[in-house]
């Protein structure tokens, strides 16, 4: 089931500059895992350590943040888009 | 190089700024042709004078906005209301905007705001001029 990932600028070097990717799944986790596949590097900094989302990383499913869907777990349908938007952040060291 | 950000522009963050005080504001500027056009003042989820998070949701709204204006992301601002018009540690690790310049607002001393503009790139911060008009 393809869906459309949207990359932010700061991975898109990853994917041959491409804005906008095609992977597949049926789970968020799934789709990252393809997207890394095709574009080696490109889900490095979005996965923490520890296996789940890096804490300064959004992802939207349908403009719907996957932490309050299931996060990794998410299910994804066909024509889904996945927007990958990392936080704007700041502040004393 | 010297970047120009208009004075109304420029206004609208420091009253943004002053407004939310003490805590940190933050927001965005977008730019036609090239040229800033438009600030989004958005929410700082973090409500903190130590540290600022644009709300997630406002930002994905935005950036869409943008995508559909055919607009760039000019600057990421936010303001420091304790100390200098410089990037943070923190600041740097969380640059991830690399086509955006990083402009600070010290309000350390409120009656005289200072702003100064930055590229935040791999770690390293280089100054650019910043020309209010």
């Amino acid at each position: 089931m393809p869906v459309t990932v949207k990359l932010p600028t700061i991975l898109r070097k990853f994917a041959d500059d491409q804005a906008r990717v095609t992977a597949e799944g049926a789970t968020l986790g799934e789709v990252l895992k393809d997207l890394e596949s095709r574009y080696p590097g490109v889900t490095k900094n979005v996965l923490a350590d520890g296996g789940g989302l890096h804490r300064f990383i959004n992802v939207y499913v349908n403009d719907e943040d996957v932490r309050y869907l299931g996060s990794l777990e998410t299910a994804v349908a066909d024509r889904d888009v996945v927007s990958i938007l990392p936080a704007v952040a700041g502040g004393a060291p | 190089m010297v970047s120009e950000l208009d004075g109304v522009l420029y206004k609208e963050i420091v009253e943004q700024g002053l407004r939310e005080f003490p805590n940190e504001c933050c927001g965005l500027i977008a730019a036609e042709d090239g040229v800033p056009a438009r600030v989004f003042p958005m929410t700082n989820a973090d409500a903190s004078p130590a540290t600022y998070r644009l709300d997630g949701k406002e930002q994905l709204k935005v950036f869409d906005e943008l995508d559909e204006r055919g607009w760039d992301l000019w600057a990421i601002y936010h303001s420091h209301t304790h100390s200098d018009a410089y990037p943070s540690e923190t600041d740097t690790r969380l640059a991830f905007y690399p086509e955006a310049r990083y402009i600070v607002v010290s309000l350390a001393d409120r009656t005289d705001p200072i702003a100064r503009s930055f590229w935040i790139r791999d770690g390293v911060i280089t100054e650019e001029e910043l020309s209010i008009a």
